[in-house]
């Protein structure tokens, strides 16, 4: 059974470093064995957060707790929290056992040698390095260190493991079987995992919850699918997932719906996951994979269709991504599946078109 | 040859040439000179002896200084200059920084001759002792004693010691630190295991260029150790300059050179096994 103090905890936190916000009232709960990822741009605070969950930052204001005490004012040496550094931050003067081992060794009472060494050598196994702990740590590819110092991190099995951009320095492909490792140790070993990073991909595809960042400040916290589906405003929808956006003014509709009269009087009618004034400035979120196209308008009633000109095409494989131009809406992506373009046909770069998708589809956000 | 080679030899040159000129033909007649006799009226006649070899014993004293004094005056400054360069390095605001550096050298800025007559005065009757002995801690004699030497090595060499070791902390990476806090390592650990072991290269660099230096030294010791505490350097003055015999001068400087050379490679093997295998441990 989870407990349900949270094993980690912002409340209120903020942080200046001289006259600038780095983070500004923070709360937030980490919950046990959970994955959660910070995600937002360079600067919006990310790193701050995680330093001050680390102890190499203290709150401005507010509180940091640790399975439920308050660690203010506990040095980083002391909270059992280990982290995971963007460029690794190996001793180059140790190997890699030596590497692996510094955690242990600074333990009081100190482990002895036998113990250590058992331990380094699983550490190894489960990041699929056995047998490596006398490399050098230059003998190591950048995807070996980034399991080292992986292995150096859980070695300690910390409360708390932070990543700060753990995977920005792998190429494409590496970065995917990475993710996918961290996720399977993740789960295997039951520690709670606190990532950093600025690629939404990553975090949706690992992330259990992920909590998105703008200027210091928290935006939304939820579940991937949650930030999907029901993101609070233009700026959670634009990071998670290809979104098109229609600007316009919003309009109280029956039935829970918001429509948004956009230029040349279009109406896109809609759900608003967040409460919105009447008037207000707002943006229509429309999935790529939401809209088709075809050669007419469609007959049914409950569709809206724009009449666009298609400007360029990008074969995918299983889907065709269009971008086109409607003249009042500007310029918008289509994503059409191969069996949907089967049956009308692929469209060419000038041609004529329609995109239609069903009314009541978009969802009608704080244009912010 | 190719363009390159004559590139290559053209670039070469006037290093080798000078190399040849200033170091390896001195020391050919250095040791030709060494197995000769002394002329009557001094200098150098032609001979083959090995007495100027056997005859050293009546320099020994001028070795013992030279071979306790330099490395304790590497010690001194090595001490000395750590605790300088890591506040310069870690701890100094940047705007300070550059100020702080420059006041460093700035002592290079006059000749070690009027610096070292500085030390004289300092040193001397009326300087420090009778300081102290207006305090009524009685008036010791520091002018012309090894302590005298020791302060005016430390005093002329530290900058030296100061710039590789400020030189190896300031490119230390610091997270590092960072990594070595978050591990549990409290900040003195940190210190031991993190940033003393990466800033030796820094240390042994010093280390040897003062050292290397300390041992031909012959300026301090004439100073402030008044002919009492005399170094190699000012037995060497003394052979070739005031008693022309330079047979045995040049045998004298020979066994210097070897003693450099056995104590360079000594020093050398032990700072290679404390730094591991690593072959970025540079030395010079």
């Amino acid at each position: 059974m989870e407990s349900q103090t949270p094993i980690a905890e912002l409340r209120g936190a903020t942080k200046l470093f001289g006259e600038v916000v780095a983070a500004q009232d923070l709360s937030l709960a980490i919950r046990r064995g959970e994955f959660l990822s910070f995600l937002g741009p360079s600067g919006c605070g990310k790193t701050t957060a995680l330093r001050l969950l680390a102890g190499f930052e203290q709150p401005t204001s507010g509180d940091v707790l640790l399975d439920g005490q308050r660690v203010n004012d506990v040095p980083a040496h002391l909270r059992p929290v280990n982290m995971v550094f963007q460029h690794y931050a190996l001793f180059p003067h140790l190997d890699v056992a030596g590497n692996i081992a510094y955690g242990l060794r600074q333990r009081r009472p100190r482990p002895d040698a036998a113990a250590i060494a058992a331990a380094v050598e699983a550490a190894l196994r489960m990041v699929r390095l056995p047998g490596f702990g006398d490399r050098r740590i230059w003998e190591m590819s950048g995807g070996q260190q980034q399991r080292v110092a992986l292995a150096r991190a859980i070695v300690n099995e910390p409360k708390l493991l932070l990543l700060d951009e753990p995977l920005a320095a792998l190429d494409k492909k590496l970065r995917r079987d990475m993710q996918i490792e961290l996720q399977g140790l993740q789960r295997s070993l039951g520690i709670t995992f606190v990532l950093v990073t600025h690629d939404q991909e990553e975090a949706l595809s690992m992330s259990d919850r992920i909590c998105i960042m703008r200027g210091g400040r928290i935006e939304q916290v939820g579940t991937p699918r949650d930030l999907y589906d029901r993101p609070r405003n233009r700026y959670v929808a634009d990071f998670v997932g290809k979104s098109n956006f229609f600007e316009g003014r919003a309009e109280a509709a029956p039935g829970g719906q918001t429509i948004l009269v956009a230029a040349g009087g279009h109406r896109i009618a809609g759900t608003a996951p967040a409460p919105l004034a009447a008037g207000a400035r707002v943006a229509a979120s429309l999935r790529p994979e939401q809209i088709g196209l075809a050669r007419a308008a469609p007959e049914d009633g409950g569709r809206i269709a724009l009449p666009v000109e298609v400007v360029t095409r990008i074969f995918l494989g299983e889907h065709t991504e269009y971008l086109v131009r409607n003249r009042d809406l500007g310029e918008f992506l289509v994503l059409v599946p191969r069996q949907a373009e089967a049956a009308t046909g692929a469209f060419d770069p000038g041609e004529a078109a329609q995109a239609h998708w069903r009314q009541g589809d978009a969802l009608i956000l704080a244009d912010t | 040859m190719t363009r390159r080679d004559i590139r290559t030899w053209l670039l070469v040159a006037p290093a080798a040439a000078w190399l040849l000129v200033m170091l390896v033909l001195p020391l050919v007649v250095v040791v030709v000179f060494s197995f000769g006799e002394r002329a009557e009226a001094g200098g150098y006649a032609p001979a083959f002896t090995l007495d100027n070899y056997l005859n050293l014993g009546a320099r020994a004293t001028a070795f013992a200084n030279t071979l306790t004094l330099a490395p304790l005056g590497t010690l001194a400054c090595l001490v000395l200059a750590y605790p300088l360069a890591y506040f310069l390095a870690m701890r100094a605001s940047p705007r300070w920084r550059t100020l702080l550096l420059i006041l460093v050298i700035v002592p290079f800025w006059t000749s070690i001759l009027i610096r070292s007559y500085a030390w004289i005065f300092l040193l001397g009757g009326q300087g420090i002792p009778s300081l102290l002995n207006a305090l009524g801690l009685g008036s010791p004699r520091l002018i012309n004693t090894p302590f005298a030497v020791l302060v005016g090595i430390v005093y002329g060499y530290l900058p030296l010691m100061v710039f590789p070791i400020y030189v190896s902390l300031d490119r230390l990476d610091k997270r590092l630190l960072e990594a070595s806090a978050d591990l549990g390592a409290p900040p003195w650990r940190s210190f031991l295991q993190v940033t003393l072991p990466l800033s030796m290269p820094g240390m042994a660099t010093g280390s040897m260029l003062v050292f290397i230096l300390l041992m031909g030294e012959f300026l301090i010791p004439a100073m402030l150790g008044g002919g009492k505490v005399f170094f190699v350097g000012n037995a060497l003055v003394d052979l070739f300059l005031q008693s022309r015999n330079w047979p045995f001068g040049s045998a004298v400087a020979a066994a210097l050179v070897l003693v450099m050379l056995v104590a360079v490679t000594l020093y050398m093997r032990f700072t290679r096994s404390w730094a591991g295998t690593r072959d970025d441990v540079s030395l010079m």
